[in-house]
């Protein structure tokens, strides 16, 4: 302790680190999801959704100097990535998965192309609130400094539990999910949900995004998401399309992903990249361990195409 | 789409080589029909090893008469085959510089054959003699102002612990983290260097956890081996810690943490390899130099260098400049599993292939290479 190491107790905490500081873009980005799968269509481009709203968080907060700004502005365009991939399906015998994976590519190759002068310039942060303040231990305070958004969507997972068993909205989203027939029926239309489902997914998405560029790691550059968004995506069929289980697995990826460098940091160096691939082998694991032959996904959507 | 693409390449060929006829006349002997082409595995503004290569690309671009071709964000796989057949077929490319130690085998082996009197230069340290003859790589020994950032690391840290947040455990990175090690205990023998790797070139949320955890671990210095240290460099500063760079230099992203840095020196390289072209001599199948040769340079110190760490580090740099050079993989040498891997007596020199092989971590290292 004398000189300021922790031993092996870097490996927990980094673990509890990891959990706060990786999870978040995986959290917004399954809970967007989650509305836009409970409306029944699945939007597979949040991976570039994610992408495109941590270049514009960071080219507003550089250009205005406010990362507030920079937030709003990565939701507005997830939101308006979210309207054309809802606006597109809404087009006749146009397959939603297929669209995703065209937007996942434009979104990305977008903000590559437009965020090219941006990899250089050091853009102002989002602050974070000391909640270590009460330990004299400056590893676990490193750990416990934490950002709003994370804040934001911790306590957005259980409002959105709630909304969809109790609110009028929420049911209207179920019910355009489970029976587009019945939503119909009822006098609503159900493309409008979904574009209203779809936008506020992306919205979210975005902001998950400038979570990236804006807070951990901090910067914007091409290598940023690597993959999150589309693991995000996954994540939701895993949490079985329940927001509080997408926190709890967003905790669990974050907490998986500093697994690797904090086993190295305290001498045990054999198999890391076994370590580094822990949040995939975690997701095969859950994958296996919940699926059934004999029945299909509990939770899923009626509506959604993969299992319609 | 495969035909679609056929017709245009024979489309752009004949405008081409219409252009080529054109500007033959006009331009001087050996710039006439001369264009370059490079190949980047990342963003050409990485703050990075692209970026160091862009910068060489780009003192190529003032020379007059010389034609420039850049691709960024080529994987290495096949992917890098078809850029350079397009390179070679559509803007006429006679040198090519894939950069990326990934490229090289197969990829650029197959295309050297395939293009016999086309040109092709390779960085890193890879070709061999049973390597066709067109192909050559070229490479710094970057290790030598990895030992003068060891140097200033080993006197700037209170702890004593150093951190290397490094991609993958090849020759090269290896001989960075070695000679960044032995630089450092060169002054403080106590010191020990901990290398996590990432496991690739580019995992800015794994390079910001490795950062993170060397710091719980009580290091105080920084320094990696990544294609953009952007990542390491600002988290490490925010954390309070101090960093050396890498590749180019990123003193800006953190004034008051950057102590130096091991940059690269393209600039002054790659007009060199286009006049021995223009002289009729041809570039050396195996080309190397350090601090000497100015291919490789080191960052102007930070700060928060000490009076002391500038002596050291400027002796060191003496010792590289001089006539005899100065060997940092001396005889004796042993691992950091207590094997010996250079036997007492035979100091490598850094033109020694045997260091190109490197598979171990020095004493002092904390880490494994597997």
């Amino acid at each position: 302790m004398a000189d300021g190491s922790i031993g092996l107790w870097t490996v927990p905490l980094a673990v509890l680190g990891g959990a706060i500081r990786v999870s978040t873009p995986f959290l917004f980005v399954s809970l967007g999801e989650c509305i836009t799968e409970r409306s029944g269509r699945i939007n597979l481009g949040l991976e570039g959704t994610l992408v495109m709203g941590a270049m514009s968080a960071y080219g507003i907060s550089y250009l205005t100097g406010s990362p507030w700004l920079g937030v709003l502005a990565a939701g507005i365009t997830g939101a308006l990535l979210g309207a054309l991939h809802a606006g597109i399906c809404s087009l006749p015998r146009v397959n939603d998965v297929a669209v995703g994976i065209a937007l996942m590519l434009f979104g990305t190759g977008l903000a590559f192309y437009l965020g090219k002068p941006l990899i250089e310039p050091t853009a102002p942060r989002l602050p974070a609130i000391d909640f270590g303040w009460w330990s004299d231990i400056p590893q676990l305070r490193a750990a416990l400094r934490v950002n709003v958004l994370f804040l934001i969507g911790v306590v957005l997972a259980p409002i959105l539990y709630w909304a969809f068993r109790t609110t009028r909205w929420g049911l209207l989203i179920r019910t355009a999910g489970e029976s587009s027939d019945a939503a119909r029926a009822m006098g609503h239309s159900v493309l409008l949900i979904r574009l209203r489902a779809t936008m506020v997914g992306g919205f979210l998405a975005g902001i998950g995004g400038s979570f990236l560029s804006l807070f951990y790691p901090g910067s914007w550059n091409e290598g940023l998401s690597s993959g999150q968004g589309i693991t995000a995506v996954a994540l939701v069929i895993f949490a079985r399309w329940d927001p509080l289980l997408c926190l709890w697995a967003s905790l669990a990826f974050g907490g998986a992903a500093a697994l690797g460098p904090a086993l190295q940091s305290v001498g045990v160096t054999s198999g890391y990249h076994l370590f580094n691939a822990a949040p995939y082998i975690l997701t095969l694991a859950i994958m296996i361990v919940t699926c059934s032959p004999k029945r299909t996904l509990t939770g899923a959507p009626a509506e959604l195409s993969i299992t319609r | 789409m495969d035909f679609g693409r056929i017709s245009r390449r024979h489309l752009l060929q004949g405008g081409a080589a219409l252009t080529l006829g054109a500007a033959a006349g006009a331009r001087p002997a050996f710039a006439a029909d001369t264009t370059i082409g490079f190949i980047y595995v990342g963003s050409r503004d990485d703050y990075g090893y692209n970026q160091a290569h862009a910068q060489g690309a780009a003192a190529l671009k003032k020379i007059p008469g010389l034609k420039v071709v850049e691709e960024e964000k080529v994987p290495e796989t096949d992917a890098v085959e078809k850029t350079i057949e397009s390179m070679i077929n559509l803007d006429g490319a006679t040198l090519l510089f894939p950069t990326s130690f990934g490229y090289y085998n197969p990829h650029m082996i197959k295309m050297a054959n395939k293009y016999p009197k086309l040109r092709f230069e390779h960085c890193g340290g890879l070709w061999t003699d049973k390597d066709p003859k067109n192909a050559g790589s070229y490479f710094g020994y970057i290790d030598e102002a990895q030992y003068i950032s060891g140097i200033v690391a080993g006197l700037t840290s209170k702890s004593g612990k150093l951190g290397f947040v490094a991609a993958k455990p090849i020759p090269q990175v290896l001989r960075n983290i070695n000679a960044f090690a032995l630089g450092a205990r060169s002054v403080n023998p106590k010191a020990t260097t901990q290398v996590i790797f990432t496991g690739d070139w580019s995992m800015p949320v794994k390079e910001a956890e490795a950062t993170n955890s060397l710091i719980d671990q009580g290091v105080d210095v920084l320094t990696c081996h990544v294609d953009g240290p952007k990542t390491m460099v600002e988290n490490a500063a925010r954390r309070g810690a101090f960093v050396c760079g890498y590749h180019t230099n990123q003193s800006a992203l953190a004034p008051k943490a950057y102590l130096t840095g091991a940059e690269w020196n393209w600039e002054a390289l790659y007009p060199k390899f286009v006049k021995m072209i223009a002289a009729g001599e041809g570039i050396p199948n195996f080309y190397r130099g350090g601090l000497k040769e100015e291919i490789v340079k080191t960052s102007p110190y930070g700060e928060a260098v000490s009076a002391e760490a500038r002596k050291a580090a400027d002796e060191a740099k003496a010792k590289f400049l001089s006539a005899d050079g100065f060997a940092i993989f001396k005889g004796g040498l042993v691992d950091n599993k207590g094997k010996t891997v250079i036997p007492a007596g035979t100091d490598r020199g850094q033109k020694d292939p045997e260091l190109e092989k490197m598979d171990y971590l020095v004493e002092g290292v904390l880490g494994a290479t597997s």
